[in-house]
């Protein structure tokens, strides 16, 4: 029996009656991880894993009906076995492990396979069939290992410092900001962030996560000479924005996956583009997919055609899954050239 | 490889113009001369024909990689770019190749060509295992003949002549040719191209044209035109013909034709040879080849265009540049072809007479020079650009409407007291392009496909059809019948992006069918008889002018509509 399905209101576990990210209204749902296109308002009971709850609540609001579960702890639910295992991709992202009548899936969430250091990193877990992402699911998209990158930020930095210039680095607010806040040379310069970064800061540094020490960028005037060193954290929405304009000559980049295309980069008109993302690049995916064993493997947003494709060449049993997870299948790259608007939060 | 795939990155990666210089001026600053003399090269737009069939490129990175052939194509059409799709799909390098550019393009690309697909089934995975991502990517870019790079000609001449410390019109000067294919570019001719400036320059010249000059596009209204542009009395009128504009070099008893895009074409038109026999030494002259005949189906009596108001009716005309285009792309010029698509030059500026320069005399004394040449010359394949007679602006935008039946894109307007500048310069005197507005039809997207370079993965190349039959017909479909990429803004451009992944229909390969939900404004040049087309027409230069939100998919024009305007 399918332990999970499709439904309008999102992915549906009959036997537990209980949903997974749903994005309408429900009764039960599980929550895989924080960000916006996955975790919704409006549940009248959430599950997510401990170390999410506190970007949880402060998303979702506080008084949310929340109950939590460490990595590996189990509880069963009219009969569905279910817990919580590491997704590598932000702080208490969590994959969905079920098990009924000896049958096991496994829902991905979004997931990274580099440990980074900020979340509790990607643990492969066995199963029957796997729920799987797919948002780089082409082979063009492979990683170079994180380290350089932020040494690719850092010499960049340290130049337009030198050089006399404010670094502005636009990154998603949640996860891949305070990702890179732990993975730069914070003694390069002073680091300030845009009102939108700095509370998850505070519950990352909560949650027990060294992130260096942050100031808030509207606090400075134009003329302060610290601006002239310092890096600028910002999420791609405040790209184009008046909120620019206090930090006179500066660089700036886009630190995205997206960023691995000369296209996009240009798109999004910054300096610089630094290839790094949330998410299983290419081989990631697939070394995932390997791991968990499973036989049957349900794609879900990103390039699913392409992923469940190449997955029956292999010899699995493959097929998408529907969902309003991320955008469109490969919209994606251009809503990250969305310069006003509410680029999603959760992409890249 | 890796210094010039360097200065790419930093050039790509930057829309400022200084930038841009102070990126090339390191780059030639640094690099070897024979490095430089084919940066120059492909940087000024310079482009070898294709070494390796992209086919065999294709097939080796899907070798590489260990691809199927359909996620190879996903992954292009994802990219939008070859020579980047094999660079991020190929194996990371293993090695590290710090050889000049000159020795990759001279001793391992260039000797490429022609080779057996065994051959270069070995030699390729060799040279793309010592690059780098960004050198990968720009080899294949090489190979291919799309190097392409947002820098213009004259930004190149810039960068060298600071270089030198010469004046840029010296080094435009020089650098005209550099790019045609018959050149090899080396270290000597790039220090002659930095040289101090000497004597006799001018003696060496050989069959090197000028840098043409440039005209800008005028859009004011005409009541403006006396503000912006005094009496039109002090102004050289001509028609704007649409044909190739060449610069016809006549010295030590050879002739050579230059393209506007310096391309040497002289063996493109046979039926101007003659002309080396008219033409004395040390002549240039400035004008557009134009197909020159009877037209084939005798027009109304207002469409035609005669040089001598007794002429007969069917008197040789210019004729749709559709026409010269059936020539241009051939590489035999058949008897047939000649025949029926004959061409003339219409002269309209000298720039060289008896050995010296003209260039800096004034307009009306180069155009007094021409006429008495051309009269001397008695050679009916030169023929004068006519001048045209207007008491006052209002009278020559009278005069103008005629443009269309004429078969003319509006008209030029030169200073009668102009020097001939160099490229789109404006301090020497100033050219001005005229342009009569575009046909224009309301057309609606059937089908989008994604673009390439800035537009990767978004959908940007769309599919115009008109409706075959009037509104009240039921029966009525939409007929395809042009191609459009340009026009719109980005803001739009993703709009129309979102509204095409939603009202997809089906998708063949990178193309998609849509819901025909979006009417826009095409504008276009021309407009022929096409049996290629399944609308029976084809259209020059279309491009969306504006997206008709206010206008629903009913309204939209009709192919009788588009037959209209073929009169």
């Amino acid at each position: 029996m399918d332990l999970v399905i499709a439904r309008p209101e999102g992915l549906y576990c009959p036997p537990g009656d209980f949903y997974i990210d749903p994005w309408r209204p429900v009764e039960r749902s599980v929550i895989t991880h924080a960000h916006g296109d996955h975790a919704r308002t409006g549940n009248e009971h959430y599950l997510s894993a401990a170390s999410g709850e506190g970007i949880l609540r402060s998303r979702l609001g506080q008084d949310i009906n929340l109950q939590t579960l460490e990595y590996g702890e189990t509880i069963t639910h009219h009969g569905v076995k279910l817990s919580l295992h590491p997704a590598g991709h932000v702080l208490g992202s969590a994959q969905v492990r079920l098990e009924y009548k000896g049958e096991i899936w496994v829902a991905s969430g979004d997931y990274k396979v580099e440990p980074d250091g900020t979340c509790a990193a990607f643990e492969p877990v066995r199963c029957h069939t796997f729920i799987t992402e797919s948002t780089f699911g082409l082979p063009i998209y492979r990683w170079a290992p994180q380290s350089q990158i932020f040494e690719g930020i850092n010499d960049w930095w340290r130049n337009n410092a030198a050089q006399g210039k404010a670094s502005v680095l636009f990154a998603y607010s949640f996860g891949k900001a305070q990702r890179i806040l732990h993975g730069i040379d914070s003694q390069i310069g002073p680091i300030l962030v845009h009102g939108a970064v700095e509370p998850l800061n505070r519950v990352y540094r909560e949650g027990g996560i060294r992130i260096p020490e942050t100031q808030y960028a509207g606090d400075f005037k134009k003329t302060d000479p610290a601006l002239r060193q310092a890096l600028i954290l910002a999420p791609p929405s405040a790209g184009g924005s008046s909120w620019m304009k206090r930090f006179g000559e500066y660089s700036d980049a886009f630190a995205s996956g997206w960023m691995m295309l000369r296209g996009t980069r240009r798109r999004r008109g910054v300096d610089r583009g630094f290839v790094l993302s949330d998410h299983a690049d290419w081989p990631g995916l697939l070394w995932a997919i390997e791991q968990t064993g499973a036989e049957r493997v349900m794609v879900t947003h990103g390039s699913v055609a392409v992923l469940v494709r190449y997955l029956r060449e292999l010899g699995l049993d493959a097929q998408g899954f529907s969902t309003e997870y991320g955008d469109e299948e490969d919209s994606t790259p251009s809503a990250t050239s969305v310069e006003t608007g509410q680029a999603p939060e959760a992409q890249s | 490889m890796k210094a010039f795939a360097e200065l790419y990155t930093r050039l790509d990666a930057t829309t400022s113009s200084n930038a841009k210089l102070a990126a090339m001026r390191e780059y030639f600053e640094q690099a070897a001369p024979q490095d430089a003399a084919w940066a120059v090269y492909f940087l000024s737009g310079g482009r070898p024909r294709q070494l390796v069939p992209t086919r065999v490129l294709r097939e080796q990175a899907m070798t590489l990689a260990n691809l199927p052939e359909w996620l190879f194509e996903e992954s292009y059409q994802a990219v939008g770019d070859l020579a980047e799709t094999l660079s991020l799909l190929l194996p990371q390098a293993e090695h590290n190749n710090d050889e000049g550019l000159a020795v990759w393009l001279e001793d391992k690309l260039l000797p490429l060509r022609g080779l057996p697909p065994e051959e270069l089934a070995e030699r390729l995975p060799m040279f793309w295992s010592q690059l780098d991502r960004s050198s990968l990517m720009v080899c294949i870019k090489l190979i291919t003949g799309s190097f392409r790079v947002g820098v213009s000609k004259l930004l190149v001449t810039r960068a060298l002549a600071a270089l030198a410390d010469i004046d840029s019109k010296r080094v435009a000067q020089r650098l005209v040719g550099y790019t045609d294919l018959s050149h090899r570019p080396s270290a000597e001719g790039y220090l002659k191209l930095i040289a101090a400036e000497s004597e006799d320059e001018h003696a060496q010249r050989g069959g090197q044209p000028y840098p043409f000059f440039l005209a800008h596009s005028l859009q004011q209204p005409v009541d403006q035109f006396e503000a912006l542009l005094g009496s039109a009395e002090n102004w050289q009128v001509e028609w704007k013909w649409d044909g190739i504009r060449a610069q016809l070099v006549k010295r030590e008893g050879r002739l050579w034709i230059w393209s506007r895009g310096e391309e040497l074409v002289t063996d493109r038109f046979p039926e101007l040879h003659s002309l080396v026999q008219c033409l004395p030494d040390g002549t240039v002259i400035d004008g557009e080849i134009v197909v020159w005949k009877a037209p084939e189906t005798p027009p109304d009596s207002d469409a035609e265009f005669v040089l001598d108001s007794d002429a007969p009716t069917a008197a040789p005309s210019v004729q749709p540049f559709a026409l010269l285009q059936q020539r241009i792309g051939r590489k035999t010029l058949g008897k047939k072809i000649l025949a029926d698509v004959p061409v003339v030059v219409l002269a309209y500026d000298l720039l060289e007479w008896e050995g010296h320069d003209w260039r800096s005399r004034p307009q009306h004394e180069r155009r007094t020079q021409l006429e008495i040449l051309l009269q001397q010359s008695q050679n009916d394949v030169l023929m004068p650009s006519p001048v045209i007679d207007g008491k006052d602006w209002a009278d020559l935008a009278t005069q103008r409407e005629a443009s269309r039946s004429l078969g003319v894109e509006g008209m030029m307007l030169k200073a009668r007291d102009s020097l001939y500048g160099v490229g789109r310069t404006k301090d020497m005197g100033v050219w001005w392009k005229w342009k009569i507005d575009p046909f224009s039809v309301d057309a609606v997207l059937i089908y989008a496909q994604r673009g390439h370079g800035r537009r990767a993965s978004l959908y940007s190349d769309y599919t115009f059809a008109v409706w075959d039959g009037p509104p009240e017909s039921s029966e009525r479909t939409l007929v395809p019948f042009a191609k459009a990429y340009s026009g719109l803004t980005d803001e739009e451009m993703r709009k129309v992006d979102a509204i095409v992944r939603k009202t997809t229909v089906e998708k063949f390969g990178p193309v998609s069918s849509v819901t025909p939900t979006l009417v826009f404004e095409l504008g276009f040049e021309g407009i022929a008889l096409s049996k290629r087309h399944k609308s029976g027409i084809a259209v020059r230069f279309p491009r969306m002018l504006r997206w008709r939100q206010d206008k629903p998919v009913a309204e939209a024009d009709s192919l009788a509509t588009l037959q209209d305007l073929l009169r």
